[in-house]
């Protein structure tokens, strides 16, 4: 019997007392027309990273809340050693840059009017250089695995992520989360046909009501109100028929797999919103899109994600890595730079779905420590912003 | 299991399968196996069915529903043979 309890990892203690798995000095964006200066600073500085992105300005109500909780988020995270936000006017760019401060960790802000380009980017490299030397001495200390934030969300399924990828997610959730670790599932839209088996895994009724209340809005006022066809072009997709799933009930009963067989959610996230209720499981709101939702699970304060993938989608994240899982002995064989861990062995029984959830742990331990997963190795480094409606 | 199995089904109450090998071809003698208590038995595939496509366990009706992992998964729109390739040309969701 393996004891998953004084299992322990490497890794930064931050400021606030969350437990990060890299060490990131991130050159943040707060709005589109950033992006370049950003871009520039860590050109001239080694050992940062810029993320752009699409969005950030004239956004309004709950899609500018969406916008500042993923940015705000995403510099909080835990990988993240050290922020430098660059925004065009200082009032949103103090706006993030206070909202990531909370941490403790380094931050500072600077914004292009009155200045432009050449000048924020020479004043914003300095503080950039600052902060690689600082981040380069923190050193990894030994933490408990019952630190680490563990999100899920799988891409490209197939028939075999529902028998072999998503059911190893689930056995090391249904291992991990007894253990004090903090999990995310979503996808709200891809519940849709298992929904009625989603909200019994709720705490207790009270939960439960909120999650399918949550569920039923996101499919009356997203997916209802905006369809164009029956949704079979969209759901399932074109890789998921090509896999040979057939219906959306089929690929939500195999989704609900990365919950285990015990697990139950504790509460619900608004989209990017960190876990507020203790350890536990939670159900963050999201959109299925694979870059979207680890991005927004990402800027919750997850530090690792788990990606079941049946047919091979590809994605990672700038700050997160995100370990892939396949349970398809053709993805295996066809593209196997992008597989961190082949569970394959389920399909042909000879891995029993508890031997492939220790592997998953033990892969989680691993990249804990500072293995690359095979998205950071090949450069996969998605940051996608979920945009609620048009902008004013 | 000595022999690898070609088609896995989740639960005893499924009426479908599905297959785990590349390149099935019609008239295999596959070893089913249901992965819920790991008991097996033996179906004959009647089409080339490509690995993740699900396989009918038993003759399906027009009207009749899916079963897969114990649960309803759509509503056979098409007559399916036992063995035969159950997809999107004959299987669809109840959802819209």
């Amino acid at each position: 019997m393996t004891s998953y309890s004084n299992m322990t990892v490497r890794a930064y203690k931050r400021e606030n007392g969350r437990v990060g798995v890299r060490n990131h000095v991130l050159i943040l964006p707060v709005d589109d027309i950033s992006n370049a200066a950003c871009e520039a600073v860590a050109n001239n500085v080694k050992g940062t990273l810029a993320i752009p992105h699409a969005y950030g300005r004239l956004q309004f109500g709950e899609d500018l809340d969406v916008h500042f909780r993923t940015i705000i988020g995403t510099g909080a995270n835990p990988n993240v050693a050290a922020v430098v936000v660059i925004g065009i006017e200082p009032g949103w760019t103090r706006r993030i840059a206070d909202g990531i401060r909370e941490t403790g960790k380094p931050v500072a802000e600077f914004s292009i009017e009155q200045k432009g380009d050449f000048e924020t980017i020479r004043a914003a490299s300095w503080k950039a250089k600052e902060f690689v030397h600082i981040a380069t001495e923190q050193q990894r200390e030994e933490c408990s695995i019952s630190d680490l934030w563990v999100s899920t969300k799988c891409g490209e399924s197939d028939t075999t992520t529902g028998l072999g990828s998503c059911p190893t997610v689930g056995n090391m959730y249904d291992k991990l989360l007894p253990e004090g670790i903090t999990g995310f599932f979503g996808e709200t839209s891809e519940i849709t046909g298992a929904e009625h088996i989603c909200q019994k895994r709720a705490i207790n009724a009270e939960v439960g009501e909120r999650w399918y209340k949550m569920w039923k809005a996101y499919q009356d006022d997203v997916i209802f109100a905006h369809q164009t066809d029956d949704l079979s072009d969209s759901q399932p997709t074109k890789g998921n028929i090509e896999g040979g799933l057939t219906t959306i009930e089929e690929k939500a009963l195999g989704n609900l797999e990365k919950i285990g067989r015990t697990s139950q959610f504790i509460d619900i996230l608004e989209p990017a919103q960190a876990p507020g209720t203790g350890n536990g499981l939670y159900f963050m709101d999201s959109s299925s899109a694979a870059a979207e939702c680890v991005t927004l699970m990402a800027a919750g304060g997850a530090v690792i994600h788990t990606f079941p993938t049946g047919q091979g989608n590809v994605v990672g994240n700038p700050i997160v890595p995100v370990i892939k899982i396949t349970a398809n002995p053709r993805t295996v064989r066809t593209m196997a730079e992008h597989v961190d861990l082949d569970v394959s062995g389920i399909l042909r029984r000879e891995q029993t779905i508890d031997e492939a959830g220790d592997a998953l742990i033990e892969m989680i331990l691993r990249t804990a420590n500072g293995r690359s997963t095979a998205a950071e190795a090949l450069g996969h480094r998605e940051f996608s912003m979920t945009k609620l409606y048009r902008s004013a | 299991m000595a022999e690898i199995p070609h088609l896995l089904v989740h639960e005893d109450a499924d009426n479908v399968g599905v297959v785990v090998v590349e390149g099935l071809t019609a008239g295999t003698d596959m070893l089913c196996c249901v992965t819920h208590d790991n008991s097996t038995f033996r179906l004959t595939a009647n089409a080339d069915v490509p690995i993740g496509h699900k396989i009918a366990l038993r003759d399906l009706k027009t009207g009749d529903t899916a079963v897969k992992y114990g649960e309803d998964i759509g509503k056979v729109i098409a007559d399916v043979a036992k063995g035969a390739h159950v997809h999107t040309h004959n299987v669809k969701t109840k959802r819209w």
